[in-house]
């Protein structure tokens, strides 16, 4: 097998890196049971600092050299989202050491050790707050055992400061790097018993760290999956079928094999799961771009298959005559909303509508792989190494213990490296030629093969009684599925704002045959949801004839409510806080002075709020819509509560604002049209990617309560499409009742 | 194939490629330069922005055949200058990345906007950045520490 080509300092890592963790792993499954497998049994770290004599492994997270170096594993994958950072400032905090002694490690798909490692749903944070900080915790107290043993006094007269034991009555200390080898001896703590720091006393958590690859990153430093080098590898392209489904009838392979510096082309028979191996013809190549200039010449005969029939225009037709039916499905009732809308003294009716998304990530779908007696190993740019491993498993025939996964930084997730399609390709056609392999997608591949944001309509009716009181809501969502099961991502929680709220709520939906793949993009359903939600609240807001934050504080109400979650009724932390809110929409009015401002004509400002990924955001956003229709973003104002820590401020800042601009970005002109089965756009230039001239001044404001801190990679997202669609409303009188905003409509004079 | 002599860096580097090869595929996989990166293929999203005789290209397309004698900068050489010194030290001190992808593109974009512009106004960001985009969307950091690079004042940048 070939060395691992990437670390965090973009070194070669080493063979006896490689191989100390395969010792690790099977330690682990002799005697973990541990929280996290976090510690190992003493046996077996006692072995453990065998083949590498000068460092301590204090656990499965934790390596001390003697100089008093520590290396902290990062065990999640590293998207963009700052968990190699982040997650390794939890240990250090508790283990007491100066940051600027922490080396960060990336760690590899190790399930035994370091539990789940996965990027999504924003859960970095609430999962390992605690037990992260515990491992920590759990590791100083092994180092103070050992200088107490040491030194013959009680555990209780030393303390830790910047990786030192001090026992101050007789004034001895020692450094970390002088303890660990015996640290790593002595008994495990409970985990659970271990004492953590009070949150004035820490150090590095909530102190702004900047990210550890960025030194490599702004020197072009190898760091991406696509950087990936192993001896002896070939590359590979990789041409599937344009209609989702269709198979490979006949290819021309022999044409392509004869063309220059292309070594193999072959069809490859996949199966039906499109996170998985699908039907496609491989053309691997001595080069990549030997590989993908040959891809001119292939010529494929495909069945297309019944997806061939289906377009986003026949969707939009049928979700409109089934708009007018009711729904197949009832998702909740409260009251009676029929007989409230026909009581109410002022009914609204709307119809909202959103496209399907792609994710876009910059760094296009790629993976190396390798597979040699019946084992594979793979260099994958994944937010899920575990499934994918899962699948690499199944497409070869082979068990998952004998997938390696290496998680390489990805450049960009937002849900697309969920899926695993990619590393099942790669593992195949490396498989196929018996030797290592990159497979590279071109921007055609990545934009027409992905699993899309579903494309959602909602149908919405909401009445006012006499004193503009908002008595009945009911939506009925159209979206797609089959028989009882929903696509992936296109699912209505029956909690939906203004659920628990509004006297009289009926949610249903019905569905749409589909047969392109949908997936989690960036807060799923949460950016569909807030944006037709949220603008219908401010529909309402104004036929009641109140300003529409003050609508929406008073639909709050001001006494603190908690609305459990429909689908995790038993969660607190999922729960809906009104008043955690109630807090941040107020503090977005403060700041962002509504209600006061003069502005000039063709200038509105709109507020939204969305809770989601169990932080609570309010967004009020500023535009200006030009006579021609043209938006353009003046200021964004964000209020967030993520509890009761921001861990680290710089990056906490960058991810609420890139996530308010992402959707932002996708508001303003991103859609994914489907014409006889297939993705009509190709590159950048069907689908415009938010540019730096577009792109407002965000102001972030943290308000910090009293609750566990919470993630941030995607709940300022959701809020922020309402909020520019209600300022472009305050600008011109204009609603925005469709995706993406489409300024021929906005002309004004 | 054909024998290009080209300059990289201050390197003269000889390669033995396609005409047509565009720079960027002979920078990462044949001089396994892999700093400039791969986005679109078609200059739209700008990660694969080079120098070539100090102006910003877009060197997915910028075939081998046509990069003769100038000189190929790249972000692993682009901190020898010193206006790519100071991008890059802004670049740390802002800590602009997300996912960082786009990140070497950027700062090329940017050391070749200095170079000429020493003191950017917010318009002349925008024309010099626009074709490079982020799809993490840190363009408020970006602007910032463009700024900072260029030794002005960033305390207001998000001022209305």
């Amino acid at each position: 097998m070939a060395t691992a080509p990437i670390q965090s300092d973009g070194a070669p890592a080493t063979r006896g890196i490689r191989s100390r963790r395969a010792f690790l792993r099977a330690s682990a499954i002799a005697g973990g049971g541990l929280l996290l497998h976090a510690v190992l049994p003493a046996a077996a770290r006692a072995a453990l600092t065998a083949p590498s004599a000068d460092t301590a492994t204090l656990n499965a997270f934790v390596r001390i050299a003697p100089d008093g170096i520590v290396t902290i594993i990062a065990k999640n994958p590293e998207i963009g989202q700052g968990v190699k950072t982040m997650l390794p400032m939890l240990i250090a905090e508790e283990l007491d050491v100066d940051w600027d002694h922490v080396r960060i490690e990336q760690a590899m798909l190790d399930a035994a050790h370091y539990g789940a490692q996965v990027a999504g749903g924003s859960m970095a944070t609430p999962l390992n707050w605690d037990p992260l900080r515990r491992v920590g915790a759990a590791g100083r107290q092994m180092l103070i055992a050992a200088a107490a043993e040491t030194w013959g006094v009680p555990d209780s007269e030393c303390r830790t400061a910047g990786g030192t034991v001090y026992h101050d009555p007789s004034g001895q200390s020692a450094g970390y790097g002088a303890l660990a080898a015996k640290a790593a001896r002595l008994p495990v703590p409970d985990l659970k018993s271990v004492t953590l720091k009070d949150i004035s006393d820490f150090k590095i958590i909530g102190r702004s760290i900047r990210g550890v690859d960025t030194p490599a990153i702004v020197t072009g430093q190898p760091l991406f999956g696509i950087d990936v080098t192993v001896p002896g590898m070939l590359y590979a392209v990789f041409q599937k079928c344009p209609v989702f489904g269709g198979k490979v009838v006949r290819a021309n392979t022999d044409a392509i094999k004869s063309l220059p510096g292309v070594r193999d082309a072959f069809v490859v028979k996949g199966g039906d799961a499109a996170n998985g191996l699908v039907d496609g013809v491989a053309i691997v190549a001595e080069s990549w771009w030997a590989a993908e200039k040959a891809r001119r010449k292939l010529e494929v005969a495909w069945d297309e298959g019944p997806g061939a029939t289906q377009s986003s225009a026949g969707f939009a037709a049928g979700a409109a005559a089934l708009g007018r039916e009711a729904p197949a499905k009832s998702l909740r009732r409260d009251g009676d909303a029929k007989m409230a809308l026909a009581n109410a003294a002022h009914v609204v009716e709307a119809a909202y509508s959103y496209p399907f998304l792609p994710h876009l990530t910059l760094e296009p779908q790629n993976c190396t792989a390798e597979v040699r007696d019946g084992k594979a190993e793979l260099w994958a740019p994944t937010q899920n190494p575990g499934p994918g491993a899962r699948i690499v498993a199944a497409t070869l025939g082979i068990t998952e213990s004998d997938v390696t996964v290496h998680m390489t930084r990805c450049g960009g997730g937002f849900g697309r490296r969920l899926s695993s399609d990619f590393m099942a390709e790669a593992a195949s056609i490396a498989k196929t030629v018996g030797a290592p392999v990159k497979l590279l997608w071109n921007r055609q591949d990545d934009m027409r093969h992905d699993f899309y944001r579903p494309a959602g309509f909602h149908f919405f009716k909401g009445g006012l009684d006499a004193g503009g009181k908002l008595v009945a809501f009911t939506d009925h969502f159209v979206t797609f599925g089959h028989g009882d099961r929903v696509a992936d991502s296109a699912s209505m929680d029956p909690g939906e704002f203004p659920a628990g709220l509004v006297e009289h709520v009926d949610y249903g939906l019905s569905m749409l045959p589909l047969s392109v793949p949908t997936g989690a993009l960036r807060a799923p359903r949460s950016n569909a949801f807030a944006f037709a939600f949220q603008s219908f609240i401010d529909e309402l807001a104004h036929a009641a004839g109140e300003d529409p934050l003050a609508f929406r504080l008073a639909l709050l109400g001001s006494e603190t409510r908690l609305l459990p979650s429909a689908v995790d009724p038993k969660n607190p932390l999922r729960a809906f806080n009104t008043g955690r809110m109630h807090g941040v929409l107020q503090l977005v009015a403060e700041k962002s002075n509504w209600g006061k401002a003069e502005l000039p004509k063709g200038t509105g400002m709109g507020v939204a709020f969305y809770f989601s990924h169990l932080g609570y955001f309010a967004e009020v956003v500023r535009a200006s819509v030009a006579p021609s229709g043209s938006v353009k973003l003046d200021k964004v104002w964000i209020a967030a509560d993520a509890g009761s820590q921001i861990i680290n401020p710089i990056n906490a800042e960058n991810q609420v604002q890139g996530a308010a601009l992402d959707g932002i970005g996708a508001a303003l002109g991103q859609a994914i049209t489907i014409e006889r089965g297939r993705v009509v756009q190709a590159n950048f230039d069907g689908v415009p990617l938010l540019r730096i001239d577009q792109a407002p001044p965000v102001e972030v404001h943290f308000l910090t309560t009293d609750h566990q801190p919470t993630g941030l990679g995607e709940p300022a997202l959701p809020p922020a499409i309402p909020a520019l669609c209600n300022a472009i409303f305050a600008a011109t009188g204009k609603r925005i009742r469709k995706l993406p905003i489409d300024p021929a409509e906005l002309k004004w004079s | 194939m054909t024998t290009y002599r080209i300059s990289v860096n201050g390197a003269t580097r000889t390669v033995d490629v396609d005409e047509d090869m565009p720079l960027l595929w002979v920078l990462r996989d044949v001089l396994d330069l892999k700093g400039s990166k791969f986005g679109c293929g078609a200059g739209l999203c700008g990660a694969c922005t080079v120098h070539l005789d100090g102006e910003p290209v877009r060197s997915c397309s910028t075939p081998i055949s046509s990069v003769g004698t100038a000189a190929v900068t790249t972000i692993e050489g682009i901190g020898a200058t010193p206006v790519g010194k100071r991008v890059q030290a802004a670049w740390l001190d802002v800590d602009v990345p997300q996912c960082g992808y786009c990140q070497a593109g950027q700062i090329m974009s940017a050391a070749a906007l200095l170079a000429k512009t020493p003191r950017p106004a917010d318009k002349d960001i925008d024309e010099a950045m626009a074709g490079n985009v982020c799809r993490c969307c840190t363009y408020p950091r970006i602007r910032t520490a463009i700024k900072k690079a260029a030794g002005q004042n960033t305390a207001n940048a998000g001022a209305l």
